[in-house]
């Protein structure tokens, strides 16, 4: 896509400096940020959803979104704005607050696998060797072992339902494959000169990990957290589904099961059954598109003129 | 290439022995009297067959024993293919439930992860070098990987089932017809099993696609795209260099997929009420049939890992670097 007519970033950052007082070094993608179209789109979008999700239950006068308080199996109107389920509840209200609940387990379980991912392989690619070894092993077993079906077992068996449990499970459960790519990064840098001298001057480890490996793949080590946090959100949405939601409260994943259960299909009550989906695809599908965006802002080679 | 293989061998052997002991685990660490548990959640309203399934699991647990025999004999029952009984539908084996089952789920799985592979392939490599196939597939693409399973099953079930009437909503077969192998029942089967099979596709389809295509631009921008365009190569020939090595990835991506194709095929079962794993893990979690949850459990890590090996056979056959053992020591 990029071709040698792209205008190169060094002359194009000093182009936008006199607009921008602080020409700090920061500056130089946030210029390109604000001009890339799927990075605002799919930005705006999250936040909009967010700012819904955070705002929309305490617009509403009742608290508790699964009570029964409109006609039943009513269509969408000016009342209701997106219907009421066949028990005569409102999906509007559901519909914020599951939004809340699905991006609390999309925080929760992103950032827990994005912790135990960036543990694993900053350690398994910068030590090498035996605990490069031991710990590729151990992110093989995970990564081929099927998530869900531990969730899955997990989940029956404990009986702990809160959004949040489901978060740790996920994140416990999600980091392998960012773990194997953290560890391919840091295997390149490792090497490099700056790595070298901090290691010369007699920096530990870790303090080389955080200091020198990992600013120097932050953007890589954000972008992943969105994987993660959309991975997340759609696990839980199975679970949900499945019946291993949480067991107070509501989430997208749970009116879709509900949904279901009650036949919304058959009854054609597509109200009911379209808005918990269609959160969950905009979201995850908006984190796609602004993390396309990012990988754009971020890797020069990608800018299109 | 030996060394691969070894290697690729002892992490499914090990991934098998995890598994199992986790799935060892997890009753005999859980808070609270599992047997006592069990016989109640069952709901068996004779005290006869209530008190035999109470010696059948205490038996099974052999809760007298230390530990350490009772994994071995965990790992004993199992490798003699006992997995125990199911509560569901005591007195059944778990074994013998689950193989009813795994035809439906392998005749759904199967076919959606080859084809969606394929065509998604193939799109995305058509949509790298055509920038009005690119403007369509890339959106789409995204809007399918982002869609939840059970979501574009239930979407598709209501458009295509409901309102077109063109599929049944449904079931693995109609219900007046006994399951065998005639072409009556075959057909009735095969009307069933499009809806599912479209949606398992379709959710897939868009990640390959996107993936692909991706990968082919990365290739074209590469140096040696642009060494043999500086030599005169005809773009059909680069072409098919930026294919083959953008294909690479995208193998190691099928397998790395699977387990989450596995759940995919969960919940699109449970959707179409489609009677194959999913849905009857779904009946044990209802009736707490913790074996026949256990069961299942193993037979979708068992069908990972075949799946994984012929895949590392696969990846034999299309990575020249495996042939020569290069690749041993990074994957």
């Amino acid at each position: 896509m990029s071709t040698p007519s792209d205008p190169a970033p060094e002359t194009a950052a000093p182009a936008a400096a006199p607009s921008s007082p602080a020409a700090r070094p920061g500056s130089e993608w946030l210029h390109y940020a604000v001009r890339n179209p799927k990075l605002l789109i799919g930005f705006s979008l999250v936040v909009i959803l967010l700012a819904i999700g955070l705002v929309g239950p305490m617009l509403l006068d009742n608290g508790n979104p699964n009570e029964y308080v409109g006609p039943q199996a009513s269509p969408p109107d000016g009342t209701y704005w997106m219907g009421t389920t066949t028990f005569g509840q409102d999906v509007y209200a559901q519909f914020v607050h599951g939004l809340r609940a699905t991006f609390l387990v999309g925080v929760v379980g992103g950032a827990i696998a994005a912790v135990i991912a960036m543990l694993v392989g900053f350690l398994a690619g910068y030590r090498g060797g035996l605990v490069d070894e031991v710990l590729n092993m151990l992110t093989n077993v995970v990564l081929v072992i099927p998530a869900l079906a531990v969730l899955l077992i997990i989940n029956a068996y404990l009986g702990v339902r809160s959004v949040a449990v489901q978060g740790l499970f996920i994140g416990l459960t999600s980091w392998p494959w960012a773990a194997r790519a953290i560890r391919a990064q840091t295997f390149s840098l490792r090497t490099r000169e700056f790595v070298d001298l901090a290691r010369l001057s007699g920096s530990g480890t870790w303090r080389i990990v955080f200091r020198e490996i990992a600013p120097n793949m932050s953007s890589y080590l954000f972008m992943m957290f969105i994987l993660l946090f959309g991975g997340s959100i759609l696990i839980a949405s199975s679970l949900d589904f499945i019946g291993l939601g949480p067991t107070e409260g509501v989430s997208l994943g749970l009116m879709l099961q509900s949904a279901q259960q009650w036949s919304a299909l058959q009854l054609g009550m597509w109200w009911w059954f379209i808005p918990p989906g269609a959160g969950i695809t905009a979201i995850v599908g908006a984190l796609y598109v602004a993390n396309v965006g990012l990988d754009e802002v971020f890797n020069p080679k990608l800018r299109e003129s | 290439m030996r060394r691969y293989f070894a290697r690729k061998l002892f992490v499914y052997a090990l991934t098998f022995v995890v598994a199992v002991t986790v799935n060892w685990m997890i009753p005999r660490f859980m808070p609270g009297d599992p047997v006592a548990g069990m016989v109640a959640r069952a709901r068996v309203s004779q005290p006869e067959a209530a008190e035999a399934m109470r010696t059948y699991y205490t038996n099974l647990f052999g809760f007298d024993e230390p530990l350490w025999q009772q994994y071995l004999h965990f790992w004993g029952a199992l490798l003699q293919g006992d997995f125990g009984i199911s509560i569901w539908v005591f007195p059944t084996p778990v074994g013998d439930v689950l193989l009813d089952a795994l035809p439906y789920t392998l005749g759904l799985m199967i076919p959606s992860v080859l084809l969606s592979w394929f065509a998604g392939n193939w799109i995305g490599a058509l949509s790298a070098r055509r920038k009005v196939l690119d403007n369509t597939v890339l959106p789409v693409g995204y809007l399918l990987t982002a869609m939840p399973y059970m979501w574009i099953a239930v979407i598709l079930a209501w458009a295509l089932g409901g309102q077109a009437g063109w599929f049944p909503l449904s079931g693995g077969y109609s219900l007046d017809i006994q399951p065998g192998w005639n072409a009556d029942f075959a057909l009735d089967a095969l009307h069933h099993w499009v809806l599912p099979f479209l949606s398992l596709f379709l959710v897939a389809l868009g990640g390959w696609a996107i993936g692909m295509r991706n990968m082919i631009i990365y290739e074209l921008e590469s140096d040696y795209s642009s060494y043999l365009s500086a030599l005169g190569a005809p773009q059909r020939l680069i072409r098919r260099y930026a294919f083959r090595n953008a294909v690479l990835p995208q193998v190691t991506g099928l397998a790395l997929q699977l387990g989450v194709l596995v759940a995919g095929a969960l919940v699109t079962e449970i959707v179409f009420a489609y009677p194959g794993l999913g849905s009857l893990i779904l009946a044990a979690i209802q009736n707490q049939d913790f074996f026949l949850l256990q069961g299942a459990f193993l037979f979708i890590v068992i069908g990972v890992l075949i799946a994984n090996f012929l895949i590392d056979v696969v990846y034999v056959v299309v990575d020249p670097r495996t042939r020569t053992g290069m690749a041993g020591g990074t994957s």
